[in-house]
């Protein structure tokens, strides 16, 4: 268990890379902008990968009427996001070191990382949330008007996860060095939990021998 | 009689030089056409070419910047010219730029550009060139391609043998082409002789910001001071002048000025001056000239008249100046890589002459002195010769080195690039040009360092070379591959203005310090507005000014009215942007002056007197965004004695 215990530790302390590292990143791309302009999320908020991009971004966006990308005292997400990721840190280190005294069984650990995920999936579906608002919620009287096939206004809402055209951008949405070394301390938390039962498996096979000596 | 003696020398001579050039290789040669040259030209869409080359733009008064091997313009930067394309000259935080102790001069004759140097290599910080009609050197910023500074010089006269700089950019150069009374007076031309004298001017450079000061001023005796170059590694400290008009001749220089045998290069020992004007050495003397400088977040320049310069004579300054004996009034002085080698284009001379800067310096050890020129002494012309291209061609320039120990001389007469070997003297080949070459450049030609890939000439005459466009054509350039042992050429283009002399540079040396904005956080203008909260409109009597923003695809205000007939309306206007390449343009209608063009995060100011009553509209010029067409606003004006109030408003 002592050595669950560490890998458990570890993969907790990783989730603070967020806090110096992006969670996710969106690049527009576009024929005048051969240099694409970027944004990078961080758990505080946004901001741009080269100094001017927000501008810039929400310069161009004025014309198909999107909201301006929001500051971070704009969206209650980035005052709440850091302290549930300290939390998780807290509790992920704590429950670490208990495995590694053996004060508790390695189902915490897994326990973190299922509480990590559904964490996780609702920070995704939030994000989602705003990507769809911030893309489809339009000024009415926006400049350019771009109607789908059937008529109803097209959405510039970027993608979740991958590649997309929108107009004359080319969009690409991916998780950032922040966001992968979360995923990496996630998956450290599962190797933890499955160390944590390899070993006590080990012991529980042993014990009955012992018992019949 | 003796008059007609001479105009017949003259004339003999031009017609054996002409008669001359007819002969060998001066038929039309399309050699280029048998190789791959295209190949070696072609910069494919979207790739970059890999040097820079800054073309001076001659009577444009600009630089204009190409690439190369491509031959395709980039840009033209306004030097000493107004230039209506943005505003230069024309709005009023550059107007300044062009004061000079005459008065405002728009335009000038731009010659020599020069890369500064550190420790003898390019460092691609800033350009310098001359203006050589009313002596000016001007510094041009490489990270922003803007002129930043221009300083007058006082006691010259057609500032050609400049500008030229020292291997670790302590001094540039402002040498006079014509000799002229110093101080200037009211006197007979005919007593030229012994009484005019040749102010070779040394302008130090600030190691930190460029900034010019005029150190001190060498009088030379009155001739003419035609080209120079520096010495460099064991020359370091020493400057090479060539003169002609040694005669100090002052009428029908054609005849009277090609009399003497040798004329000189002048050698000036200019760490020995400058420690005698260290010590205190030298007289102020009262003189008058502007110095402008442009700051790059004011976005405004300032010119200051100046009242004194130092003056020294070479006389006073024992082993400061020698001259050496050059055949045949010589104009290109050119010093080779290793510093060692000076050469003297006598013009009218056979032979291409070299000296030696280790057997100059013993003969000055020796003194081997052939008699002086007031009080400069004259060093002996066999022991300071390293020796001669013997007949290369007719009419030679100027020479440049690829630094592998070769030298190419073009030669004006008979219309070709020739190139020879340093040590031995011997032609190893020969290209024609079309036609009639003034200068030539190899990139870093005036360095340690030579990039010696490329080689381009810049001619005089472009006849049938390009489409006819009236009688007038664009010079043109023509670009040479030197990597192998024959020259190549590879290409021709067409230059604008006279492309008198260029220096070039390996792209990757500047490319990525070139600025792509203007901070508006650092724009420290006093009329700026960086936000639509900062624009208003203010009355001082007569005077209106008008605080404006301007963003894809609207200025802020873009309604005003109460303006009246008689007014002095300044349009002070920020270009928001702050992405590259986003400039944005200002016109108003009945502007006697001319447009802007604001840089992204700059401040511009233009000044319109409206004459007439009515509602007048201004707009954007640069076809910024898909609403380009929007950009744009009224000013209303109304009669001189309306009382209708100030007033100005966006999106009501
Ligand atoms: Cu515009």
């Amino acid at each position: 268990m002592k050595k669950a215990g560490i890998i458990m530790i570890i993969g907790s302390l990783l989730l603070l890379g967020l806090f110096k590292f992006p969670l996710w990143n969106i690049m527009l791309g576009a024929p005048q902008y051969p240099d694409p302009l970027g944004m990078n999320i961080y758990i505080e908020g946004i901001k741009g990968v080269q100094e001017f991009d927000l501008q810039n971004i929400d310069g161009l966006n004025h014309y198909i009427g999107m909201k301006t990308i929001p500051k971070a005292e704009e969206m209650w997400e980035f005052s709440l996001f850091p302290k549930v990721i300290i939390g998780m840190v807290i509790l992920g280190v704590i429950i670490g070191l208990l495995g590694y005294f053996e004060k508790v069984s390695y189902k915490y650990f897994l326990g973190w990382f299922l509480l990590m995920s559904v964490l996780g999936v609702l920070g995704m579906y939030d994000f989602n949330n705003w990507l769809i608002d911030y893309g489809s919620n339009l000024d009415p009287h926006a400049i350019i008007k771009v109607t789908n096939s059937d008529g109803t206004p097209m959405s510039y809402k970027p993608p979740l996860l991958g590649f997309q055209k929108l107009l004359n951008f080319d969009v690409t949405s991916l998780p950032h060095t922040g966001g992968y070394l979360m995923f990496l301390g996630m998956l450290l938390t599962l190797v933890a939990f499955w160390l944590g039962r390899k070993v006590s498996l080990k012991q529980l096979n042993n014990t009955p021998n012992k018992a019949l000596n | 009689m003796k008059k007609f003696l001479n105009i017949s020398i003259g004339f003999l001579i031009i017609a054996f030089a002409f008669t001359s050039c007819n002969n060998g290789e001066s038929s039309k040669s399309n050699s280029a056409l048998s190789t791959n040259a295209a190949e070696k030209v072609y910069i494919a869409p979207g790739e970059h070419d890999s040097h820079y080359a800054f073309i001076s733009g001659g009577y444009s008064g600009n630089l204009t910047v190409y690439g190369l091997p491509s031959g395709r313009m980039f840009k033209e930067i306004p030097v000493f010219s107004q230039f209506p394309t943005n505003g230069y000259g024309y709005s009023e935080e550059t107007k300044a730029m062009l004061e000079t102790s005459y008065g405002f001069i728009p335009w000038d004759d731009s010659h020599h550009p020069d890369i500064s140097q550190t420790n003898g290599k390019l460092d691609g910080r800033w350009i310098f060139i001359n203006g050589n009609n009313t002596p000016r050197i001007a510094r041009i910023s490489l990270t922003t391609f803007e002129t930043e500074e221009i300083i007058e010089v006082p006691n010259s006269a057609g500032n050609h043998s400049s500008s030229f700089i020292t291997e670790n950019t302590e001094y540039v150069v402002a040498g006079t082409r014509f000799s002229v009374p110093i101080p200037q007076k009211d006197m007979p031309i005919k007593d030229y002789k012994g009484n005019f004298k040749g102010a070779l001017s040394f302008i130090s450079v600030d190691p930190e910001h460029g900034h010019m000061d005029i150190k001190f001023q060498v009088l030379m005796p009155g001739f003419n001071y035609d080209l120079s170059h520096p010495g460099r590694g064991k020359s370091h400290g020493w400057f090479f002048f060539t003169t002609y008009n040694t005669e100090e001749a002052n009428t029908l220089l054609e005849v009277n000025a090609s009399q003497n045998d040798k004329d000189f290069i002048a050698a000036i020992n200019w760490k020995k001056i400058e420690e005698y004007v260290n010590n205190g050495g030298g007289t102020m003397m009262p003189a008058n000239y502007a110095h402008n400088v442009y700051n790059e977040t004011t976005h405004t320049a300032t010119s200051t008249i100046k009242k004194e310069v130092r003056v020294v004579n070479p006389a006073e300054i024992p082993g400061a100046v020698y001259l050496l004996p050059t055949p045949k009034s010589p104009h290109g002085c050119d010093v080779d890589p290793t510093g060692e080698y000076i050469v003297g284009n006598g013009k009218l001379s056979a032979n291409l002459t070299v000296h030696s800067f280790t057997k100059m310096l013993k003969a000055i050890e020796n003194k081997r002195f052939d008699g002086d020129a007031y009080g400069i002494p004259i060093l002996k012309f066999e022991d300071v010769l390293a020796g001669s291209v013997e007949q290369p061609g007719l009419g030679p320039l100027h020479t440049e080195f690829d630094g592998k120990g070769n030298a190419y001389t073009t030669f004006f007469i008979s219309s070709e690039v020739v190139k020879w070997k340093l040590g031995t003297w011997e032609v190893i080949d020969r290209k024609p040009t079309y036609y009639s070459v003034g200068h030539l450049t190899i990139p870093g030609g005036n360095s340690r360092e030579p990039f010696g890939k490329y080689m381009f000439a810049m001619n005089k005459i472009t006849k049938d070379r390009y489409l006819p466009v009236g009688p007038e054509m664009e010079h043109s350039a023509q670009l040479y591959d030197i990597s192998g042992d024959k020259m190549e050429l590879l290409l021709d283009f067409p230059t604008h203005g006279e492309p008198h002399y260029a220096a070039a540079i390996p792209a990757e040396i500047i490319k990525n310090n070139s600025k792509k904005i203007y901070k508006l956080s650092e724009n420290e203008h006093p009329n700026k507005a960086t936000s639509d909260a900062d624009t208003k409109v203010i009355r001082n009597g007569k005077d209106v000014h008008i605080y404006m923003t301007m963003i894809r695809s609207h200025f802020s205000p873009d309604n005003i009215e109460g303006i009246k007939v008689g007014d002095k309306v300044f349009f002070h206007i920020t270009n928001l942007e702050q992405d590259f390449d986003v400039p944005h343009g200002f016109a108003m209608i009945g502007a006697n002056n001319a447009e802007l063009l604001i840089s992204p995060g700059q401040t511009r100011t233009l000044i319109w007197e409206p004459k007439q009553v009515g509602v007048w509209p201004f707009y954007c010029t640069d076809f910024c965004s898909a609403l380009h067409q929007e950009m744009q606003g009224y000013v209303r004006v109304s009669p001189a004695t309306s009382t209708l109030p100030l007033s100005w408003s966006l999106g009501e």
